[in-house]
């Protein structure tokens, strides 16, 4: 066992890239679960993402089409749930769930003949002169473009939902979504929107996994990735800025996991292995045992169907 | 051209599966005037006022605004017209802020900012004072409503719909809402006030239409009427008025003793330090504004949620720990405030409800078997004494109307011979013939030597038929009185919390104290 081969600014550097997909994918369903819909199909979207982009980036050799694609392939996942929950009122949290594994299923058949290819290498992005700055160069500034599109997206979403009409149109929609109808809003429109949304955001988390943190694809690699983005939600509160904490802390804790196996720690690899998913578990016990304030956090009408009859 | 009225309402119908809501309905309303809108539960007023407001669209008829076509196709346009609508509940997010709120019953808002100072102005000018700040969540029935009528007045409305403002307010809080609804007449807006409460529309209307069954029933002068002429036209027959009777009370039946209990939810009430005793043969009014602690208190009577043993008792046993069978068993019935979801299971049928709360006291189980003949028998037998119109115990409880499904769920409590009974808002929503009907079944239960604690947002309820009254206020209970003799201005005061006002009986056990 030799820990000092683990260098703490390479650590925070891989956290950065770790952190990425969990952060891109919970952001999006931040935003669908403000907006009142749980759509427990993240990790579906995510592994649909994944193959969709890592197909397109292997066929045109363009990791940026590649990451459009998953975009892409997320959001029509989304989109399928979206009538089957807004239109046809079917169960949400159970088309989530059939959402997962039709998205396990769709991307191992669509994988099939891309197993074991090597995708086309996306570029970092070296910030001309903060890359060379001691510490903080290698840690925040030698990275690609997915991660600053990550933390811009979660300060826009931090933006839009707290500072646009549009935005507060939308919690309002997640808090009470009788009361907005009564005042003329578009109650199904702007929860499919945020569900497209989400689903497009997924799917760029999953492929940022198969494009550059793996960079491979083996059937259903997103790994829980979208459970713990689904976590992540309520560990943040339903709040931006503390998701992008929140994602780093997972992101820290894979990556000090994987470090910890290389340098041979004394304990089983299992056990290892399973903290990420512990540390989801202990957080949203914890959580959810201060019932008073974490309740007021969740949107109101979170889950529940929406139909316009009086 | 002044005179010509402001809104008219042309032979408008509306048809959903089933039933008709308005059938060929016209009336106009004047400028600078307070129209009431009178009826019945389900005679139609309120999709009439969702057509007008652009949330409903009519299957015929028109209506012209100012002498112009006005088919408002959603709210919005409605609003760009110069209609706004006060709603009775459901229109606002708890979670938001005031500022928040008005912004999002708003065509353009201006900045945050700007929008906070309108606010306090507009509120200082119309006296009604309000933070815009504050999260909704934590204002009061009357403060909410504030916060609707100043969303409402910020649009600089033509004509402004109230529907049944005063459901949820003190007398107090009435006289500052009608002080503001004349003086807004006074600048010349039109208000289209919607009500069953017949005082009030005698007090501050001009004219009334009166709906029955989706039809305009007649058309008068509310401050030439009586209420009982008003009454009989909206319910098209005459009913009885349910009778007091003076009666003998017997030993304590019920006795609550500094009952404490912490609220169970998010913007609940807790419950602190609560006191009163119901003898048998007594009727308890409990009155109070919705949100102060109603169904916390219920909640703490039937046991679905527990608080220490003392704090409860029933004929001297402390039962403060005891889930609801036990209770039931003892012979502590209930009957919660929302009929659909809490007092019957929806989607259930008239048979299944009877079983689940009859089950201990009607022997309806046997050796853990479900005995479904008696559970049938016994929902018959509700539906025959209680006159539940229902095709037959079959159907699910979804199916009945308001009333029905309340006599039904009273019905059920009553007929399992309770020693004492607690119910909730046991008239709500319900037609005026079912609510006198009840109201007499509550008041033959207490002659036959039954405690009974009606909690009810309804004065008028209260004081009709409860032997004393008590108020309950931020979770607090004041001291009970003899209702007899009590006026509305000291119960208003007693509601606004405002303990011991005036000096009574029941509260003069300290001799010594003189100033």
């Amino acid at each position: 066992m030799d820990l000092s081969a683990i260098d703490p600014l390479v650590l925070l550097a891989s956290l950065m890239v770790a952190a990425t997909p969990i952060m891109l994918a919970g952001i999006g369903e931040l935003v669908v679960e403000k907006s009142g819909v749980l759509n427990l199909g993240v990790e579906g979207m995510m592994i649909t993402g994944a193959i969709c982009g890592f197909a397109v980036a292997v066929e045109t050799g363009s990791p940026a089409l590649g990451f459009l694609a998953a975009a892409a392939g997320g959001a029509v996942l989304a989109l399928l749930f979206g009538i089957l929950t807004q239109f046809l009122l079917s169960n949400q949290v159970a088309t989530g769930l059939a959402l997962t594994l039709f998205g396990l299923g769709l991307s191992a058949l669509i994988g099939q003949s891309y197993i074991g290819i090597k995708p086309p290498h996306f570029d970092q992005l070296d910030i001309p002169l903060l890359k060379d700055l001691p510490v903080l160069g290698l840690v925040l500034f030698r990275h690609d473009v997915i991660v600053y599109l990550a933390l811009g997206l979660v300060v826009g979403v931090w933006w839009f939902l707290g500072r646009s009409r549009a935005g507060l149109v939308l919690r309002a929609i997640g808090e009470n979504h009788d009361a907005a109808h009564a005042l003329g809003y578009k109650v199904m429109r702007v929860r499919m929107l945020a569900i497209v949304f989400g689903g497009a955001l997924a799917g760029l988390g999953g492929a940022y996994i198969s494009l550059v943190r793996v960079p491979q694809w083996t059937e259903g690699m997103t790994a829980g990735a979208g459970w713990i983005a689904l976590a992540l939600v309520v560990f943040a509160s339903w709040r931006p800025l503390r998701l992008a904490l929140g994602a780093w802390l997972f992101g820290g804790i894979t990556v000090l996991q994987l470090n910890l196996q290389a340098a041979g720690v004394a304990i089983p690899i299992q056990y290892l292995s399973m903290s990420p998913y512990i540390a989801t578990i202990l957080v949203l016990a914890f959580l959810s045992s201060r019932s008073g304030r974490a309740a007021l956090d969740a949107p109101a009408s979170l889950g529940k169907p929406f139909h316009a009859s009086s | 051209m002044s005179d010509a009225p402001l809104l008219v309402v042309d032979g408008i119908t509306k048809r959903y599966p089933g039933v008709v809501a308005n059938d060929h309905v016209s009336f106009d309303v004047g400028r600078a005037e307070i129209h009431a809108l009178l009826g019945e539960n389900g005679a139609g007023k309120s999709t009439l006022v969702k057509i007008i407001y652009g949330l409903v669209q009519p299957d015929e008829g028109r209506m012209t605004l100012e002498g112009a076509s006005y088919t408002p196709a959603e709210p919005r346009e409605a609003r760009a017209a110069g209609i706004a609508m006060v709603f009775q509940h459901f229109s606002l997010f708890e979670a938001l802020s005031v500022a928040e709120n008005i912004a999002l019953g708003m065509e353009d808002p201006p900045p945050m900012n700007a929008l906070s100072a309108r606010i306090r102005e507009v509120s200082a000018a119309y006296g009604l004072p309000l933070d815009p700040e504050r999260l909704v969540g934590e204002l009061s029935a009357g403060e909410r409503q504030r916060v609707e009528i100043i969303r409402c007045l910020l649009q600089e409305p033509r004509l402004l719909i109230m529907d049944e403002p005063t459901s949820v307010l003190t007398p107090q809080e009435v006289e500052i809402l009608f002080r503001t609804l004349r003086r807004l007449r006074e600048e010349g807006r039109s208000i289209l006030y919607i009500s069953h409460k017949l005082e009030e529309i005698r007090a501050l209307c001009d004219r009334a239409t009166i709906l029955r069954l989706g039809k305009v029933v007649a058309s008068c002068d509310p401050r030439a009427c009586s209420a009982r002429e008003l009454a009989e036209m909206m319910v098209g027959s005459s009913f009885t008025q349910p009778e007091r009777t003076q009666r003998p009370f017997g030993d304590v039946v019920l006795e609550v003793e500094g009952l404490d209990l912490p609220a169970g939810s998010p913007f609940g009430t807790s419950l602190k330090d609560i006191s009163f005793r119901v003898r048998a043969g007594e009727i308890l009014g409990i009155g109070g504004v919705a949100g102060n602690g109603q169904e916390e208190l219920l909640a703490a009577l039937s046991g679905e949620r527990v608080t220490a043993a003392e704090a409860v008792r029933l004929g001297g046993e402390p039962i403060g720990r005891l889930t609801p069978n036990p209770r039931r068993a003892r012979g502590l019935l209930s009957a919660p405030e929302e009929r659909l979801g809490h007092a019957a299971a929806p989607d259930m049928t008239l048979t299944e409800n009877a079983m689940m709360t009859g089950a201990v006291r009607r022997r309806l189980v046997e050796r853990g078997f479900l005995r479904w003949q008696a559970a049938r028998r016994f929902a018959e037998e509700i539906v025959h004494r209680f006159d539940v119109r229902t095709p037959g115990v079959g159907h699910v409880a979804r199916s009945l109307s308001g009333g029905n499904l309340q006599k039904f769920v009273i019905g059920r409590e009553i007929l399992q011979a309770p020693r004492a009974l607690v119910v909730n808002q046991p008239t709500w929503g319900v037609d005026a013939a079912a609510a006198a009907a009840i109201r007499q079944a509550l008041i033959d239960l207490a002659n036959k030597g039954v405690a009974v604690v009606v909690i009810s947002q309804d004065l008028d309820e209260l004081l009709e038929i409860s032997d004393s009254f008590a108020a309950l206020n931020a979770g607090r209970l004041s001291a009970p009185r003899p209702t007899e003799g009590l006026g509305i201005d000291e119960i208003g005061l007693l509601m606004g919390g405002v303990h011991g006002a005036a000096p009574s009986s029941a509260e003069n056990e300290r001799p010594g104290e003189t100033v």
